[in-house]
């Protein structure tokens, strides 16, 4: 079957829009486990991968799936799994693993409420945090928040893009609400957005090193069976990939792992801002949350409340410099942090927020959205 | 001692003689021997060294790869074979070889272990069986036997052992086999034999931890041990025709299971070709 994708407009679930972003991004192989409410995007990919001559596994559980797509990934093909809360907490020592090991790979976690099995059927945005510290030791994450199902599709392949340029994981942050919801929506035709893939070596074996510390930091990385062979190992490693105990080498890895994503953190800001101009009162919101606060932002406009709204898609790494930048260029007094959590990503405002803004927060967990009305009341007080 | 010059020769120029040797093993441990046999088997099979994937966990016997000149991939702590299914899939025509442990591939990776084998793909797995866990300092593993004392168990052990190869047997694979680091030459044939087996296949290799094992059981040093297994080796097919109290305490070694079945890998790609549009010509 060709991988031809004509722009088509359908009425599409945001789980099958992940798959769909997937295919069209190269992913050729899915190892998932089934949990709600992300199964979906296994259902989906196990029957239209091996269409595209690719491959999908059910593995024994989250653990092993993670695993699967690292060894797949190994072997030079895109990979994937899409998993929700409890299983997202199992694959954290893998994830760990592709961080150390620099290997692509992207997680899709259809966030629902925790802690532990929680609610299976409802939303939340409390993993928001686990995705930038859910595995132990030092390393910068990448996540995306998607909030629509466009953004669906959309931020799956530029999840790949991200994970194949920086040779590290990223998770695409969905949620209950958004990977069940239903929209109409205009697929991209092939060529219309940009896919990235790894950038392969072009030195003969002799001279390869799998983790050589290159000048974007970024090593290019040959799959098993090409004809370089290397060690790849959790262990903290030097340049081949052996393990080491040489504290020269251990600093050098670990600044590898952190500046190869910071120092090109503009390559992934990705943030929307509107009517922030001249905005007194800003929302700051991703992913389902940022749905309504829109709506309560335009409502709030039309009772000439001075209101913008600040939703970034990219929400890790936290996008510091622009956030301040907008909050202070504004001069906005009052920043209210939405979240369906008890409050997480309220914490980095909190850090990057001028002195003079002060930071409000409205949180819902109790399994449902916070719809515009709400939102719209907690500008009211809060813009006072 | 010319046959043993000669073998030595050929597991060196797989090994990265160079970069990583000293290795970490204890002096007597048993599975260096386990390395030269799968070097060996692997000559013996023609495989080209950039085909060969050498996929292990977390232990002792997880740190074999990094000393051999493959495609080697060290994993986390029971995940080897989780990892080994994502590579073979993803390229059906590397030859995937994982090296586990009893405590590795039993028990952490047990969920693992018995999925690899159900799916019948075509792994090559060698568990290497020294009864305890060595790394961490000798406390017991799945295969440790009842009453016997590790760390963790200084008043005796009070569970029962995990037979491996009736697990992998009973969990669908197609090939099991048993040897042990002092049968060498018979180690080398059965690694061959679940290297030819298109299928998963399970060598168990019996070893020796004399240093924390031996130490606690007293069963002596690396010689005593390996003298235990040459004592009490018993081959399926001297077994078959013995009764069973005669078999008792013996450790059966040989082929133990071999079938064939239809592999994972194989059965995926005919998918794939069913699904594919009729060619017009």
């Amino acid at each position: 079957m060709s991988n031809s994708h004509t722009s088509v407009r359908r009425l599409m679930q945001g789980n099958e829009a992940c798959a769909q972003g997937a295919l069209y991004a190269g992913c050729r192989f899915f190892g998932g486990y089934p949990i709600t409410p992300s199964t979906e995007i296994a259902e989906s990919m196990a029957r239209t991968l091996p269409r595209y001559g690719g491959r999908f596994i059910q593995m024994e559980d989250e653990i092993g799936s993670i695993a699967a797509i690292i060894g797949a990934s190994c072997a030079g093909v895109k990979a994937m799994t899409a998993t929700s809360g409890p299983g997202y907490s199992l694959m954290q020592e893998n994830i760990g693993y592709a961080f150390m090991a620099e290997v692509p790979c992207v997680i899709i976690n259809v966030q629902r409420g925790g802690p532990s099995t929680g609610l299976p059927t409802k939303i939340a945005q409390a993993d928001t945090m686990q995705a930038r510290w859910g595995t132990h030791g030092d390393y910068e994450a990448i996540a995306v928040a998607p909030a629509s199902v466009r953004e669906c599709f959309e931020q799956t392949v530029k999840a790949f893009n991200f994970s194949e340029r920086f040779r590290t994981p990223v998770t695409v942050l969905s949620d209950e609400v958004l990977g069940h919801m239903r929209e109409m929506v205009s697929l991209p035709a092939d060529g219309e957005l940009e896919v990235m893939d790894r950038v392969k070596p072009d030195v003969p074996p002799e001279w390869y090193h799998h983790f050589e510390i290159t000048p974007n930091l970024v090593t290019p990385m040959a799959g098993f069976g090409e004809g370089y062979r290397f060690n790849i190992t959790g262990l903290t490693h030097d340049q081949e990939g052996f393990p080491t105990a040489n504290p020269l080498e251990i600093k050098a890895k670990m600044e590898k792992l952190k500046f190869k994503i910071t120092r090109f953190a503009d390559e992934l800001l990705q943030l929307e801002s509107e009517m922030m101009d001249d905005a007194n009162v800003c929302v700051f919101a991703y992913g389902t949350a940022a749905r309504a606060s829109r709506q309560a932002v335009y409502m709030a406009r039309e009772k000439r409340i001075k209101a913008g709204l600040i939703r970034p898609v990219t929400i890790w790494p936290f996008p510091d410099e622009r956030i301040r930048q907008l909050l202070e260029e504004a001069h906005v007094r009052k920043v209210l942090v939405v979240e369906l959590n008890m409050g997480q990503l309220v914490g980095e405002v909190e850090r990057v927020a001028p002195r003079s803004c002060k930071v409000e927060r409205l949180n819902r967990y109790d399994g449902e959205v916070l719809n515009p009305v709400e939102i719209f009341k907690r500008i009211m007080e809060v813009k006072a | 001692m010319t046959g043993a010059v000669q073998a030595s020769d050929v597991t060196h120029q797989y090994l990265r003689v160079k970069k990583r040797f000293p290795n970490v093993w204890c002096a007597g441990c048993g599975i260096g021997i386990v390395m030269g046999s799968i070097i060996r088997a692997v000559d013996k099979m023609g495989y080209k060294k950039d085909e060969v994937v050498l996929v292990s966990g977390i232990g002792c016997s997880s740190r074999l790869p990094v000393y051999c000149d493959f495609n080697t991939l060290h994993t986390t702590h029971g995940r080897a074979l989780a990892f080994a299914t994502g590579v073979k899939m993803a390229k059906p025509a590397l030859k995937v070889i994982v090296v586990t442990g009893d405590g590795d591939g039993l028990a952490i990776g047990g969920n693992h272990f018995i999925h690899a084998c159900r799916r019948n793909i075509d792994i090559t797995t060698i568990l290497i069986n020294n009864r305890i866990y060595g790394m961490t300092g000798g406390q017991f593993s799945p295969t440790t036997p009842e009453r016997a004392f590790a760390t963790t168990a200084p008043y005796g052990n009070l569970e029962k052992a995990f037979d491996p190869a009736l697990l992998a047997k009973a969990a669908g694979a197609s090939y099991v086999a048993r040897g042990t680091v002092y049968h060498v030459q018979q180690l080398d044939t059965l690694i061959i034999g679940g290297l030819q087996k298109r299928g998963f296949s399970l060598v168990e290799a019996f070893s020796n931890c004399h240093t924390y094992y031996g130490r606690l059981n007293k069963e002596g040093d690396a010689v005593a041990m390996l003298k235990w297994m040459k004592d009490h080796a018993l081959p399926v097919k001297a077994a078959a025709a013995l009764p069973p109290e005669k078999q008792v305490g013996k450790l059966l070694t040989g082929v133990l299971h071999d079938i064939d079945m239809p592999e994972y890998c194989d059965e995926y790609q005919k998918l794939i070709d069913s699904l594919q549009p009729k060619q017009e010509k």
